[in-house]
C-alpha cells in the first residue's frame, strides 16, 4: 500500500512538471503550428538562473526559493518572447521553417550551456523541508512532490483565468479554434503569438526551477530529458488542448513511475507504447480535434 | 553556363568528380585548414570517409523529407540498427561479414515498415513527434541492455571477424574507397527511386496529398515505401560507420543525431541530392576544423566573452543554421542556383525569377 501511494505521488510530481512544460507547447503549436524545439532550452537556462539567484540570496531559505521561482517565469518569458519576435515572426506561416529554426535554436543554447556552466550536473540544494518527507498513508513522501503539485496547479488556474476572462484570452482561445477567421475580423493575432510564446516560456521556466529541486542538480540536459516526454504529453492529450495536457501528464507520469518499479525499469517504453495505442486508437489525441 | 546544365555534362562532371575523390588516396594534396594532413595520410582519409558516409545519410533522409515531405525525428534509430545490428550479429552468430550485414538491413527493413506503418498513421508535427518518440525508445532500450549493447560506453566492432583488407590503420584507403562506392550507389538508388511511379506519387503527396487522393491514388503505400527505402539505406550507411570507426555510442540513436542529419540536408538545399551530398561533407568538415579549432591555443588566449562561444562547435553550427534557415531557404544548393539564374538571365529580372528556381538537379 505505502509503495503505491508513493509512487502514485512522485508520479504526480513528475505529472506536474510534464505539465508545465507540456502546457506552452501545447498553446504554442493550437494557437500557430510551431512545434517548439527550442522549449527545453527555456526551462534549462531557467533553471541556471533560478540556481545562481537562489544561492547569491543564500539557497535554504523560503524567500530565496520564491525569487528563484520569479527569476525562472521571468527569463522562460522574456527568452520565449524574443524567439518569437526575432526568429519565428519572420518566418511567418512557413512551419517546418520554423521548426527548423528553433531546432537550431536549442542545438546552438545547449551548447553555450556547456560553454558557460560545464557538461556535469551542479548539485543544489533548497529549503530544508523539500529534502525532508511527509508520512502519508504509511508511504515516505519527499516533501518536492508537494510543491510541485500546488505550484502546477497554481499554473493551471491562472493560465485558464488568464483564457476565460482577459481579451488576450478570448483571443487566443478564438485563435485555435479559427485562426483565419479572428484575422479576417481585423484583429492582429500576431501580438497575441509573442503573449502565448511568454506565457509557456514562464511556465516552462517555473518548471525548469521546480525540476532542479525534484532531480536535485542542473545540467544542460535538463530540458531535452524533459522536452521529449513533454512532446509525447501533447501528443497523446490532443495538440493544442490544454485539459488533454493536464490530463496525459498525470497519465504519462503515473504509468511511468508504476512500470518503472513493477516491471523492471520499463517505464520509458511503456510510455512509447502507450503513445503508439493512443494513435492507433484515436489519431489526434485524447482530447484533439479531428484533423 | 548552358553547357554545364546539359544532361549528358552532368554524367561527365558527376563521373570526373567520383574519378578526383577515387585518386585522393593515391596523391598528395595538402589543404591547410581543412584536413589534418596531406589527403593520402590515414587521418585525412578518416574524415573523408566520414564526410561521405554522412553525406550518404543525408541522402537516405532526403527521401523522406525532400521528396516526400515526412518531417522524421526518428532517423537515427535506423542509421542505430544498422550500426548496432552489424556489431551485435557478428558478435553473437558465426556469420562471415557480408551474410552478417544483409541480416542486419533484413532486420532494418522489418522495423522500418512495422515502425513506419504504425507512424505514417498521423502526419505533419504529430509524425514528427511519434517518430522521436519511437527512437527514444531504441536509445532506451541500447542503454538499458548493455550486455547486448555495450550500454553507455558504446559497442565496438569485433575486428577479428571483419577481412583484414578492412582492419587497421593503413587499410583506411581502402574503407575511404567502399564508403565512396556506398555514396555512389545510394545516390543512384535514390535517383532511381525518384524516377520511379512510387517516387513519382511520393513527390506529389509531399505537394499536395488531397489532390493526390482525389485523382484516385492511395497516399499511404507510396509513403510507406519512401519511408522504408530511406530507413533501410540509413541502416546501410550506418554499417558502413560502424566498420570505419570499429565502434558506435548511443549518440548516434539520440535526438540529437537526427536533429544533426536535418541540419545536413537544410544546410545543403532541401529537395536536392546534390545539396544533401554537398551538405554531409560541408557539415564534417566543418565540425572536424570547428572542433580543432575549439582545442587551439588561439582560442584559450581569448576573454571568456569570446571563447566560451568559439569553443563550442556546435553552438557555431546551430547559429549557422538558423541563419541559413532565415536568409538562405535553399541551402548552399539554392545560392549556387541563384547565381547560374543571375548569369543567365541579366541582373534586372533575377531577382524576379530566383523565387521559382528550377526542381531538377542531375
Amino acid at each position: 500500500m505505502s509503495t503505491v501511494v508513493l509512487l502514485l505521488v512522485t508520479g504526480l510530481g513528475l505529472g506536474a512538471l510534464y505539465f508545465l512544460v507540456a502546457s506552452g507547447l501545447s498553446l504554442i503549436y493550437g494557437l500557430m503550428g510551431v512545434l517548439n524545439f527550442a522549449h527545453g532550452s527555456f526551462l534549462t537556462l531557467a533553471a541556471f538562473l533560478g540556481w545562481e539567484t537562489a544561492r547569491a540570496l543564500g539557497a535554504d531559505s523560503w524567500g530565496s526559493l520564491l525569487v528563484a521561482l520569479l527569476v525562472g517565469a521571468l527569463t522562460g518569458a522574456v527568452f520565449a518572447a524574443g524567439t518569437e519576435f526575432l526568429l519565428i515572426r519572420r518566418l511567418y506561416n512557413r512551419h517546418i521553417e520554423q521548426v527548423l529554426v528553433t531546432v537550431g535554436l536549442s542545438l546552438a543554447t545547449v551548447a553555450l550551456f556547456d560553454g558557460i556552466w560545464g557538461t556535469d550536473p551542479i548539485f543544489i540544494s533548497g529549503p530544508q523541508w523539500l529534502a525532508e518527507t511527509t508520512n502519508l498513508l504509511g508511504a515516505r513522501i519527499p516533501n518536492n512532490r508537494f510543491l510541485l503539485m500546488a505550484v502546477a496547479v497554481l499554473v493551471l488556474v491562472a493560465i485558464v483565468l488568464f483564457l476565460r476572462f482577459t481579451r488576450y484570452g478570448l483571443i487566443i482561445r478564438a485563435g485555435v479554434e479559427n485562426r483565419s477567421m479572428v484575422t479576417a475580423l481585423g484583429i492582429d493575432v500576431r501580438r497575441a503569438f509573442t503573449v502565448v510564446f511568454a506565457i509557456g516560456g514562464a511556465a516552462a521556466g517555473i518548471g525548469g526551477v521546480l525540476a532542479s529541486h525534484y532531480f536535485g542538480y542542473v545540467s544542460p540536459q535538463l530540458g531535452g530529458s524533459l522536452l521529449i516526454f513533454a512532446f509525447i504529453v501533447t501528443v497523446i492529450g490532443g495538440l493544442g488542448s490544454l485539459p488533454g495536457a493536464a490530463l496525459a501528464s498525470v497519465i504519462v507520469a503515473v504509468l511511468q513511475q508504476f512500470a518503472n518499479f513493477y516491471l523492471g525499469g520499463t517505464g520509458d517504453l511503456m510510455v512509447v507504447l502507450l503513445l503508439a495505442v493512443v494513435l492507433l486508437l484515436r489519431p489526434s489525441g485524447l482530447f484533439g480535434r479531428k484533423a | 553556363m548552358k553547357i554545364l546544365t546539359h544532361p549528358a555534362m552532368r554524367w561527365v562532371l558527376g563521373g570526373a568528380l567520383v574519378a578526383f575523390a577515387a585518386a585522393l588516396p593515391l596523391v598528395n594534396i595538402v589543404v591547410p585548414g581543412v584536413l589534418p594532413g596531406a589527403t593520402y595520410t590515414p587521418g585525412s582519409l578518416q574524415v573523408l570517409a566520414l564526410s561521405l558516409i554522412f553525406s550518404a545519410l543525408a541522402l537516405s533522409y532526403h527521401v523522406l523529407f525532400g521528396l516526400t515531405g515526412l518531417l522524421s525525428f526518428g532517423h537515427a534509430l535506423y542509421f542505430a540498427i544498422g550500426a548496432y545490428g552489424l556489431g551485435i550479429v557478428l558478435e553473437r552468430t558465426g556469420l562471415e561479414l557480408l551474410p552478417a550485414i544483409g541480416l542486419t538491413l533484413v532486420g532494418a527493413l522489418v522495423a522500418a515498415t512495422l515502425l513506419g506503418a504504425v507512424s505514417l498513421r498521423v502526419s505533419g508535427i504529430s509524425f514528427a513527434m511519434v517518430t522521436l518518440a519511437f527512437a527514444q525508445a531504441g536509445s532506451v532500450l541500447i542503454r538499458r541492455n548493455p550486455e547486448v549493447t555495450g550500454g553507455d560506453e558504446g559497442l565496438s566492432l569485433p575486428s577479428g571477424r571483419v577481412p583484414d583488407f578492412l582492419v587497421g590503420v593503413a587499410d583506411t584507403r581502402n574503407l575511404y574507397w567502399l564508403a565512396l562506392g556506398v555514396l555512389v550507389l545510394v545516390f543512384f538508388a535514390v535517383r532511381w527511386f525518384e524516377r520511379s511511379r512510387a517516387g513519382h506519387v511520393a513527390a506529389a503527396v509531399r505537394e499536395n496529398e488531397l489532390r493526390v487522393r482525389v485523382l484516385g491514388l492511395p497516399p499511404m503505400p507510396a509513403k510507406l515505401v519512401a519511408f522504408v527505402i530511406g530507413s533501410v539505406l540509413a541502416a546501410v550507411t550506418g554499417v558502413l560507420y560502424m566498420l570505419l570507426q570499429s565502434g558506435v555510442t548511443p549518440r548516434s540513436v539520440s535526438a540529437d543525431f537526427t536533429l544533426t542529419i536535418l541540419v545536413i540536408v537544410v544546410l545543403g538545399g532541401v529537395g536536392s541530392r546534390w545539396g544533401a551530398v554537398i551538405g554531409g561533407v560541408v557539415y564534417t568538415l566543418l565540425d572536424q576544423r570547428l572542433t580543432a579549432l575549439a582545442g587551439s591555443e588561439a582560442i584559450a588566449a581569448l576573454p571568456p566573452v569570446l571563447r566560451i562561444p568559439l569553443s563550442e562547435p556546435l553552438f557555431l553550427l546551430g547559429s549557422l543554421f538558423i541563419l541559413v534557415v532565415l536568409f538562405l531557404p535553399g541551402g548552399i544548393v539554392g545560392l549556387a542556383g541563384r547565381v547560374r539564374l543571375t548569369d543567365r538571365i541579366g541582373r534586372g529580372r533575377a531577382a524576379k525569377v530566383s523565387s521559382d528556381r528550377p526542381e531538377e538537379t542531375a
